[in-house]
């Protein structure tokens, strides 16, 4: 499900001007511009754009609920094919079928909100970069990087609320889940969500602004999809892939979108250490990425064209 | 000028293009889309900045905004160099561009606004003033509930135009105000500019392809082609530049044959009503007393010449 918004109703094709129109690449020269300097300590606006990014996406009543049908018949699918798989091999990943379970039930709540199958912001970006409209985003005295992300946490909460809550609880009702009952659990579970949602959305916005570069991003969100799906543990989880393959893949940024929150909430990190560990490794991702979102924002920013007139 | 609010001294834009040319290679080309513009434009002007598509008047606009840096040349806004101080910049100028948005597309059109209050750190009384005028000069007050994407072209171009002024902007940038607007919206959008620069003293700077939006609103305009500024005065210069001819209609008591005066020629015969073109630098008082002594007269009207016709002319001229 795609939902357009935030655009121009009124692009013109015809009256772009300027040179680069379609594949132009151009160089400016010179001088960077003012950065986040002094603008990006400001909650109370960026807390507004999150605002508006959870009521944008309350106002498609029927695409949610689309979407909850979806994601809970597509919940009961994996669930049979789970428990065809551990009937055949108990204890596959570490995981009792029961944990197995409610692995499949929390990523159906998870998915729309970390968009692993692609949504959420970055094809509004690349369209934004394509027709030029991002010259709007570009000139307000906001930061481009921590609006977006306001914006992406904002969507992601509603569609938690909106998109997760019912197939959870359908699962919940329908099958015997292992979910805890300790209270500090939840707590970690709710910071490793979070997390989660910041690796994913720094992750998309380095996809949103290679637009500047390649114009399209049909491409690159068509290969970000395929990847995600299966690194990010919504395959099947990270723990059943054996050997050096394993390892490779749970330290991959990926696995912080899924596969850490799902193991924060089964308890599978041993003590308080564990679990420490694993939102460390998810903050580390999250930084590492939005450093690198800053960067490539600077040379874009530099270096592009904005399209059209 | 004493202490101009817009100053530009030499400014150049170069862009790299690069253009796939067989398989593998690819060309580069250099393209001069702003080749070395000077102008300064005083604190309460209305400028009208014109041309064709591809000119060079977006991307003035956008280094003027500071989105985009030039190649070369001098560029101050309010004593601020905009590439470097893009975000002190953005507090003291709005930017309108008419076919794009800064609003909200999903939410409610007064929902932008509050974001435009934040952004902007405009004070609360300040905003409540500002929001009153705009709704009221604007005609926005039904449409504040109503979602963006809702929203006619005209009436969300009013809305992106109050978004632009909440914050006090000493200079207000518009690119194509009233492209795809009706006669009445286009007539509402001219007249709340005409009223926001008498009240206020804002300063504008409009860039536009409706001849009308000039000759109503400034004083003063600019003309750029191929990147440089072809001519910067006053709107009656321009047609003199461009030897325009103003044309004298009359309409007579019967069909004749075309009339013949002197420092006149008829251009267009249609029953009873002739056309008579002559030079724009000329009085018509003559030329009226002469036919009216003349010839049967029963009406008469006089015709300032078409810019677009003038404009033309200009670049013919030049070409």
């Amino acid at each position: 499900m795609r939902q357009r918004a935030g655009r121009g109703a009124t692009r013109r094709e015809g009256l772009r001007e300027g040179p680069g129109g379609g594949s132009g690449e151009g160089s400016g020269g010179g001088s960077g511009r003012g950065g986040a300097g002094g603008e990006g300590h400001r909650p109370g606006l960026y807390a507004a754009v999150a605002a508006g990014g959870f009521r944008r996406y309350a106002t498609y009543g029927t695409a949610t609920a689309a979407g909850v049908f979806t994601n809970t018949v597509f919940g009961f699918i994996v669930a049979y094919t789970y428990i065809a798989l551990w009937d055949e091999r108990p204890g596959l990943g570490g995981y009792d079928q029961a944990q197995a379970l409610t692995f499949v039930w929390v990523s159906q709540a998870m998915l729309a909100a970390a968009s692993l199958l692609g949504g959420g912001f970055q094809e509004e970006v690349q369209e934004r970069i394509r027709t030029g409209d991002i010259a709007v985003d570009l000139y307000r005295p906001a930061d481009l990087q921590l609006w977006w992300l306001a914006a992406d946490l904002g969507r992601a909460a509603f569609q938690l609320l909106g998109r997760g809550a019912v197939p959870l609880l359908a699962g919940a009702l329908a099958f015997r889940l292992a979910l805890p009952a300790d209270p500090a659990r939840w707590l970690l579970f709710a910071v490793s969500v979070v997390l989660a949602l910041t690796v994913s959305f720094a992750v998309r916005y380095l996809l949103g602004l290679a637009a500047f570069w390649l114009m399209d991003g049909a491409g690159i969100n068509m290969m970000a999809a395929v990847v995600t799906i299966f690194f990010s543990g919504m395959l099947l989880p990270l723990t059943v892939f054996p050997g050096g393959f394993g390892e490779l893949v749970r330290l991959l940024p990926w696995s912080a979108m899924l596969q850490v929150p799902l193991d924060v909430l089964l308890g599978t990190h041993a003590g308080a250490g564990g679990a420490a560990r694993a939102l460390a490794f998810q903050a580390g991702w999250a930084l590492v990425l939005l450093g690198a979102g800053r960067l490539v924002q600077s040379a874009a920013t530099r270096k592009v064209v904005i399209q059209g007139g | 000028m004493a202490d101009p609010l817009i100053s530009l001294d030499g400014i150049e834009k170069v862009f790299d293009v690069r253009r796939r040319v067989g398989l593998m290679r690819r060309e580069k080309r250099q393209v001069r889309a702003v080749d070395g513009i000077s102008f300064e434009v005083a604190r309460g002007e209305v400028v009208g900045y014109i041309g064709p598509n591809g000119a060079g008047k977006s991307t003035t606009i956008k280094m003027l905004t500071g989105i985009l840096t030039p190649s070369g040349g001098r560029l101050r806004v309010a004593g601020i160099d905009p590439a470097r101080e893009r975000m002190r910049l953005a507090h003291r100028i709005g930017v309108v561009f008419g076919q794009r948005t800064t609003l909200w597309w999903d939410l409610p059109l007064k929902d932008s606004y509050g974001l435009m209050r934040r952004m902007y750190r405009i004070p609360p009384a300040r905003f409540e003033q500002n929001m009153e005028r705009c709704v009221e000069q604007l005609d926005l007050a039904a449409l504040l509930d109503v979602p963006v994407r809702q929203l006619s072209l005209g009436q969300r171009m009013r809305g992106d135009i109050a978004a632009a002024l909440l914050h006090d902007p000493e200079v207000l940038y518009l690119d194509e105000p009233t492209i795809g607007l009706d006669v009445v919206s286009k007539a509402r959008v001219r007249a709340f500019l005409r009223q926001l620069n008498e009240e206020l003293g804002t300063t504008v700077l409009l860039t536009t392809h409706d001849l009308q939006d000039i000759e109503q609103l400034c004083e003063r305009v600019m003309v750029i082609d191929h990147g440089r500024l072809m001519y910067d005065g006053a709107l009656g210069g321009l047609h003199a530049m461009g030897e325009g001819e103003r044309t004298l209609v009359v309409d007579l008591e019967r069909e004749l044959a075309p009339v013949e005066v002197p420092g006149a020629r008829v251009v267009k015969v249609e029953g009873a009503r002739q056309w008579l073109a002559f030079p724009a630098g000329e009085s018509a008082a003559p030329l009226v007393a002469e036919v009216a002594g003349r010839y049967p007269l029963l009406d008469l009207s006089v015709r300032e010449p078409d810019i677009e016709d003038v404009i033309a002319r200009m670049y013919a001229g030049r070409g």
